[in-house]
C-alpha cells in the first residue's frame, strides 16, 4: 500500500493559552481530494499553515510525500502549492508578472508557454496585462487559483478556493479541480464552508472543532452515521453538539 | 547536502525582477530613488557655496559636505531600500505566498541586498553625477577609497535594515515608524558632516563601535589630507562582519519566531 501523501501526528498547537490546534491526527491518501471542515475557530487555517511549514507546531509530527516539514520542508515546497484568502499576490504587478515571478521561484521551464495555458484554462487572458489591483474578487480568486496550480503541484492546498466567485464561475473551477486531480492524481486538501462544494469535490472529510478532531470520513458515510440528508446537517449538528453519532442512526 | 544548503540564483533574480515589475509600473517609487539623493546633495552643494566665501577651512575642503552627502545616503539608501522591499511584502500580504514557495528565507535576504543595493547605485550614482555637474565636487575622485567606504556604508544600512525589517515583521506595522527613525540615531555619532573628535567623550565611545564613525573619518582623511587610512577601513570592515552577521542572525530569528507564533499569515491585515 502506498505511503500517504500526509500523515499528521499528535499535532497540537497553542499559542500562548489558546489551544488552536489539539491532538489531531490523520493521513490523506495520494490522489484524493480531503475536505477540512469546521466552524470559525475550529483550527482549520493553523492545520493548513503547519501543512506548509508557515506554522511551527508546538508538538507532534508533519510528514508530506514522505518527508518532515520540520526539518525537510524545502525538499517537497517545490511540489505544493496553496491559496487563501489571507495573503494576496503584489497588487501593483499585473497578472502576468505575477505568474512570471512565481514561475521563476518554482523553477519551471517554459514559462511562458505555461502562463498561456493557465490563462487559456482559468479564462485570464482578458486581464492578463491588468494590475492585480484593478481585478474583481472573483477575477482574484482565479488568479490566486492560476497560481496555486502553475507549478503543477503534486499536494494542493486551498483554502476557500472558490470564495468571491460567482456560482457560474464557482462551477467551473471546481470542474476544474476535479479534471485536474484526476489528471494528474495530485493530492488536495479543501478547507471550505460551502459544503455542496465538499460533497461533489470530496472523498473524504476531517471535521475540526475547537482545535479537535471530532470525526472523520466519506460524506455520504458521515451524513449516514449523523442520520442526515445533508453535510450541512452534518456540519450544523456537531457545531452545536446536537446529536452523537450512533449505531442506529448509522443502521 | 550541498544542495540542500545552495542558494537558488533563479529564484533570488525572481525576487529582483518582483521588484524591477513594481518600480517599473510606478513613476512615484522610481521618482523616490533619485528624489532624495538629489534634494540633499544640491542643498548641501549651495550651503558649501556660500562657507566656501566665508570659511577657510571649508574653502580648503571643498567637496567634504557634499561628498558626505553622498556617502552618507549611500548607508541611508541601503537600509530604506532593503527596509522598503521588505515592507512592499507585507503591504502587499504576499508573504505568505513567499514562505510556501521554495524561496528559502536566505534567499529572501540576498534578494532584498541586491534589490537594495541597485536603487542605491541609481539613486546615490545620479546624484553624484549631478554634484560634478552643479558644483563640479566628484565623489568619483576618491578612487578606490570610494569603493571601499561604499561597501561598508551600503553593509552598515543593510544590517540595520535587516533588523527593523525583523522589528516590523515582529511588532507589526506600528513599528515601521520607529524603523524608519533608527537610521537617524546613528548619524549624530557617526560623524557625517564633522570629525568625531568634537563629540564628548562617551559618545566617541560609541561612535568608536560605528562602521560609519570610521568611514566618515577615513573619507575626510582622503578628501582634507589626501591621506588613506588603512587602518581606520580595517575597524569599519571588521565592525561591519558583526554588524551583518548580526543582522542576518536577528532577521532569521525574528522569521523563525514569527512562525512559531503564526504570524505569517496575519501580517499585513
Amino acid at each position: 500500500m502506498a505511503a500517504p501523501v500526509i500523515r499528521v501526528d499528535s499535532l497540537t498547537k497553542r499559542f500562548g493559552n489558546v489551544v488552536a490546534v489539539d491532538d489531531v491526527s490523520f493521513t490523506v491518501a495520494g490522489g484524493q481530494t480531503v475536505g477540512l471542515l469546521g466552524g470559525n475557530g475550529a483550527g482549520k487555517t493553523t492545520t493548513i499553515g503547519m501543512l506548509l511549514g508557515l506554522v511551527l507546531p508546538t508538538s507532534g509530527t508533519i510528514t508530506v510525500l514522505g518527508e518532515d516539514m520540520g526539518r525537510h520542508s524545502h525538499r517537497v515546497l517545490p511540489f505544493m502549492n496553496f491559496s487563501s484568502p489571507y495573503v494576496d499576490l503584489p497588487q501593483r504587478l499585473t497578472v502576468r508578472e505575477n505568474l512570471t515571478v512565481y514561475g521563476h521561484l518554482y523553477g519551471l521551464d517554459d514559462l511562458a508557454g505555461r502562463i498561456r495555458g493557465m490563462a487559456r484554462d482559468f479564462e485570464l487572458d482578458s486581464f492578463l496585462d491588468r494590475p492585480t489591483s484593478k481585478l474583481s474578487a472573483g477575477q482574484r480568486t482565479r488568479v490566486a487559483l492560476a497560481k496555486a496550480l502553475l507549478n503543477q503541484p503534486r499536494l494542493l492546498l486551498l483554502d476557500e478556493p472558490t470564495a468571491s466567485m460567482d456560482p457560474d464561475t464557482a462551477d467551473v473551477m471546481r470542474g476544474y479541480l476535479e479534471d485536474y486531480q484526476r489528471r494528474s492524481d495530485a493530492t488536495i486538501l479543501l478547507a471550505s464552508h460551502n459544503m455542496l462544494e465538499v460533497e461533489r469535490l470530496c472523498a473524504q472529510v476531517v471535521m475540526l472543532k475547537a482545535g479537535r478532531m471530532v470525526d472523520q470520513g466519506a460524506p455520504s458515510a458521515l451524513i449516514a452515521r449523523y442520520g442526515r440528508r445533508t453535510l450541512e446537517e452534518v456540519f450544523l449538528d456537531i457545531a452545536r453538539d446536537r446529536t452523537r453519532p450512533t449505531a442506529e442512526a448509522a443502521q | 547536502m550541498t544542495r540542500a544548503v545552495a542558494l537558488s540564483l533563479r529564484r533570488i533574480g525572481a525576487m529582483v525582477l518582483r521588484h524591477y515589475y513594481l518600480m517599473r509600473g510606478s513613476w512615484p517609487r522610481l521618482l523616490d530613488l533619485i528624489y532624495w539623493p538629489t534634494l540633499q546633495m544640491c542643498l548641501w552643494g549651495f550651503i558649501t557655496m556660500f562657507f566656501q566665501t566665508h570659511s577657510n577651512w571649508l574653502a580648503q575642503a571643498a567637496g567634504v559636505l557634499i561628498s558626505a552627502v553622498l556617502l552618507w545616503d549611500v548607508m541611508f539608501r541601503g537600509q530604506i531600500s532593503l527596509f522598503l522591499s521588505f515592507l512592499e511584502e507585507i503591504w502587499s500580504r504576499n508573504l505568505g505566498h513567499l514562505f510556501v514557495s521554495p524561496l528559502r528565507p536566505s534567499e529572501l535576504v540576498v534578494a532584498m541586498l541586491l534589490v537594495s543595493l541597485i536603487r542605491t547605485l541609481i539613486g546615490v550614482g545620479g546624484a553624484a553625477i549631478l554634484a560634478v555637474l552643479l558644483f563640479e565636487v566628484s565623489v568619483f575622485d576618491m578612487g578606490l577609497p570610494l569603493v571601499a567606504f561604499f561597501v561598508n556604508l551600503i553593509v552598515m544600512g543593510w544590517s540595520l535594515g535587516l533588523v527593523v525589517s525583523g522589528l516590523v515583521l515582529r511588532y507589526g506595522q506600528g513599528a515601521e515608524s520607529l524603523a524608519w527613525a533608527a537610521i537617524f540615531l546613528v548619524q549624530p555619532v557617526s560623524g557625517v558632516y564633522y570629525p568625531i573628535s568634537i563629540l564628548p567623550d562617551w559618545l566617541r565611545a560609541i561612535a568608536g563601535a560605528l562602521p560609519s564613525a570610521h568611514v566618515f573619518e577615513g573619507m575626510r582623511a582622503v578628501i582634507i589630507d589626501n591621506t588613506f587610512r588603512a587602518d581606520l577601513l580595517f575597524n569599519a570592515i571588521a565592525l561591519n562582519v558583526v554588524y551583518v552577521a548580526a543582522g542576518v542572525f536577528i532577521f532569521l530569528a525574528i522569521v523563525r519566531h514569527a512562525r512559531v507564533h503564526g504570524q505569517i499569515l496575519q501580517i499585513g491585515e
